[in-house]
């Protein structure tokens, strides 16, 4: 299915959706938190989008925004979609969880949270996965600092 | 020649004392020969095992101390000695000191039975085999204090994978024996080699025999936790099994016994199986020296085939060996022994 | 109703047991915290982060140049595919077109470098489940492409050959015919490996029916490599989202579809004929040109997000990379095969036997670095 088709199916279900084609070769939308689990299981469950394969879970820094990205790819019609979301609150940041949806979140979002401190709600298991409990900060974020183990150039 | 040599210490050592306090340093001396002969013997063994697997796995093996690698084993020996002894500190210690020699002691008591040539058998019993079968099934309880004393999960899973499987396996061993036993009516180990003067007990007792030789051998290995059975030990699942915790010489006493029960089983199997110290077809009755040759030419030929079997095949799961022996090996092995029960009823062995 | 209460004097008792860092199995320092009744899995939870070294974050820091070798780190026994994701993402940034030959020249070391790690994986497999000749074996072909490798670039396994914008020095005069030598040396040994692993039937009663994933779960979990593909689940990038030069090759996709351990080794020794055949189809034709096409010594990505999807020897690789158009990247993502593949380890083992567990990490072919980035 191409972008376009895509697009409008997709608007069709929640309408305040932000879609863009610059800068990526996916088409990306934007989705605010509370709509993000909707939107989700939207993509999963319908027919003609299908994306049952969530390839890719990342968290990212944007300076002043943290948010969360996803690479979704049908394996049924081969189309990939970039879904993103953002928050400004940098202290207590929180997103839904969409292990419910793919399973393989589970651990991507516990990565997510270990190293940009995003909660994610519904998560069965959320604990830091690769520090140690008592680790303090999330080291991922542009504004952590570690005097003895960074580098800066 | 070597026979005459001990019929005089013997008598020289009668006429020096009183006949009691003779026959204890008599024996004394015998059991430290048997000492010091089977840890060097169980130490080439181990040479020997790695030679072959280097063999089988394209590489060269040891080949640096002494001629060809032969004194390698003897370093190693001599390396476990001199280190120190590490526990953990929550071992139960008496037992977990204890386990080590529950292991060694009854590998080599064992070997006192075995005939390695005419007159050659430090202890003729006259229930042989029964004896044997019941020295073998007491090592596994060394395992098993050394698995539950050491305190540790790892080792405690090994002990109770070894109480299963050793138990288990201890019935088709003494079953496939019995089988044989039926043939020459007699437990005595000198007097089971008289009856293969006829012929080999294998060649004698044909199909029954052989399917019991297969049966021995399969639960041979399971007894002495070798690949395919060593579950017990299973590196990748359990680090190092039921030895986990034990360094230095009790280490070495475990890992002694492992071969010297090795070649435990192969020379019950030379001496019920395959005629003991006779010669093929007789050919060298006549020096009754070269029998120690011929019991230890078939002996090693069956302990190679143990470290075939090693070399090349994949462990089992614990589920997968309980079900071969118990609803496999054991029904098949209670059949042979009715089939062999009319074999020799019928007269239909094969002598020579 | 009053409930009925049984007084069992053998009652069972769960325990917990800790399978690692250090541990034979798990190749590298992996913590499996195990729950056992028995010798029965009842749950199983992975502490991850024993050599994490935030390569990430470090991404973050340096030159895109100095990227590529960082990802050698990462999955080490696929070293030279990870170099290539990261050049294909820089040079689809750049939008530079790299000569054929070049293509060519990675995609038959790519294939190389997996058939390199499977023979490793072999071998460490039969080792898993208590065959320990299977490593040696593994290990004398893997030998020859190790070979292979330094001499073309120095370096047996953290290769950095690739490079943005091409190679780091053509390949050398004798690259041709010693792969050539080797796909016909390992082309008798291939059969080798059937006959003392594969047929065993100790090994496929250990490894049918052990550990079912099924399609569904296969993609859920987001499995890739030849974990999917035992599964019926059809994920090979190679065949999806072609890259290099494996659009000018045919081969076959190996796939199985009963989802257990056995079927997961099998997909693994039909890859490695695949591969043989990707090289063979491509080692005579390799074409002339350059090695490489100039690029600025600082390389500065235009502002956007750039995705590149590649296939190692695991399974799929993502590198995400976010730049604001400075030299430096915003942030940069790696998606791991080894981690989703192991997020799924619970999920399979659950039921099975301590042997098993053992039998099923073996195929799932994990490898630390790879998750521990």
């Amino acid at each position: 299915m191409t972008n376009e088709a895509l697009q409008n199916i997709i608007t069709t279900w929640i309408p305040e959706l932000e879609f863009s084609e610059a800068e990526s070769q996916f088409l990306n939308i934007t989705v605010k938190p509370e709509q993000l689990h909707e939107l989700m299981l939207q993509l999963k469950n319908n027919n003609e989008t299908k994306f049952d394969y969530l390839f890719c879970l990342s968290g990212v820094d944007w300076g002043t925004d943290l948010g969360v990205v996803y690479h979704l790819e049908s394996t049924d019609y081969r189309h990939t979609i970039v879904v993103k979301v953002k928050t400004a609150d940098r202290e207590n940041p929180t997103f839904d969880s969409v292990c419910d949806i793919w399973k393989t979140a589970e651990f991507h979002e516990r990565e997510v949270f270990d190293f940009f401190g995003i909660k994610f709600n519904n998560h069965p298991n959320l604990k830091r996965l690769f520090l140690t409990e008592d680790w303090s900060g999330f080291p991922l974020r542009k504004d952590y600092v570690d005097e003895i183990n960074m580098i800066v150039k | 020649m070597l026979l005459s040599i001990t019929k005089n210490i013997h008598e020289w050592l009668f006429s020096l004392m009183p006949e009691n306090i003779a026959s204890i340093v008599e024996m004394t001396i015998i059991a430290v020969i048997y000492l010091t002969g089977f840890a060097v013997a169980g130490l080439f063994l181990v040479l020997m095992e790695r030679r072959i697997a280097a063999w089988f796995q394209l590489r060269r093996g040891p080949n640096r101390v002494g001629f060809h690698g032969i004194l390698q084993t003897i370093a190693d020996a001599l390396k476990l000695v001199s280190k120190e002894l590490t526990g953990t500190i929550k071992a139960d210690k008496f037992l977990y000191n204890l386990a080590p020699y529950f292991v060694i002691i009854t590998a080599l008591l064992a070997l006192a039975v075995f005939p390695f040539t005419k007159d050659f058998q430090a202890f003729d019993i006259n229930i042989g085999i029964l004896f044997l079968i019941a020295i073998s099934s007491i090592g596994v309880i060394g395992i098993l204090l050394a698995g539950w004393s050491s305190n540790n999960k790892f080792s405690l899973i090994g002990a109770m994978r070894s109480g299963v499987q050793t138990i288990s396996y201890e019935l088709s061993v003494s079953l496939s024996l019995l089988t044989i036993v039926l043939m020459t009516g007699t437990l005595q180990l000198s007097e089971i080699v008289e009856v293969q003067k006829n012929g080999w007990l294998i060649v004698q007792g044909h199909v029954p025999a052989v399917i019991a030789f297969m049966i021995y051998m399969i639960a041979g290995t399971a007894e002495t936790n070798r690949t395919p059975f060593d579950l017990v030990e299973a590196e990748s699942e359990l680090g190092a099994g039921f030895h986990t915790e034990y360094s230095g010489m009790k280490f070495a006493y475990f890992f002694l016994a492992e071969f010297i029960n090795m070649f435990i089983i192969a020379s019950i199997a030379t001496t019920v199986f395959f005629g003991a110290w006779l010669s093929p077809f007789g050919i060298t009755e006549s020096i009754p020296l070269l029998g120690i040759f011929w019991f230890l030419a078939k002996t090693f030929v069956i302990v190679f085939l143990m470290m075939w079997f090693r070399w090349s095949f994949p462990r089992l799961r614990i589920d997968q060996i309980l079900t071969l022996e118990w609803k496999y090996l054991l029904p098949i092995n209670l059949v042979n022994l009715v089939v062999m029960a009319i074999v020799v009823w019928l007269g239909l062995t094969i002598q020579f | 109703m009053e409930p009925i209460v049984v007084n069992n004097n053998f009652k069972s008792e769960e325990y917990f047991i800790n399978m690692g860092p250090q541990h034979p199995a798990t190749h590298g320092v992996l913590r499996l915290l195990l729950t056992i009744d028995g010798e029965i899995i009842k749950k199983v939870e992975p502490d991850l982060g024993y050599i994490h070294r935030s390569i990430e974050k470090m991404c973050e820091r340096d030159s895109y140049q100095q990227i590529v070798h960082l990802t050698d780190r990462m999955d080490y026994l696929s070293s030279n595919i990870n170099n290539e994701a990261v050049c294909l993402a820089i040079e689809n940034a750049l939008q530079l077109e790299v000569p054929e030959r070049v293509k060519v020249i990675r995609t038959i070391i790519g294939e190389l470098t997996r058939i390199a790690s499977h023979t490793l994986w072999w071998g460490v497999m039969g080792m898993d489940v208590g065959a320990f000749t299977t490593f040696f074996y593994g290990f004398r072909d893997r030998e020859m492409i190790n070979d292979i490798f330094e001499e073309t670039c120095g370096a047996r396994l953290t290769m950095n050959y690739n490079m943005p914008g091409g190679l780091m020095f053509d390949i050398h005069p004798n690259f041709i015919k010693r792969t050539k030598e080797f796909v016909a040396h390992f082309k008798t040994k291939l059969p080798e490996y059937d006959a003392l692993l594969t047929n065993n039937i100790i090994f496929q009663h250990r490894t049918k029916g052990v550990g079912i994933l099924t399609k569904e779960d296969a993609i859920s979990f987001g499995a890739s490599g030849p974990v999917g593909r035992a599964s019926g689940y059809s994920c090979d990038v190679r065949v999806h989202h072609p890259y290099s030069a494996l659009d000018k090759v045919k081969f076959k996709e190996a796939m199985r579809t009963t989802g257990d351990t056995f079927a997961r080794y099998e997909v693994r020794i039909e890859e490695m004929w695949e591969s043989l055949s990707i090289i063979e189809q491509l080692i005579d034709n390799i074409p002339e040109g350059d090695y490489k096409v100039a690029t600025n010594a600082v390389i500065k990505l235009p502002k956007g997000e750039f995705y590149q999807r590649v296939e190692t020897a695991r399974g799929e690789l993502g590198v995400y990379i976010i730049s604001t158009g400075t030299k430096n990247a915003h942030r940069v993502k790696f998606r791991s095969p080894g981690f989703s593949n192991l997020s799924l380890l619970n999920h399979i083992s659950v039921g099975s036997k301590i042997g098993d567990l053992v039998a099923i990490m073996a195929t799932l072919d994990l490898v630390i670095p790879d998750i521990d980035r």
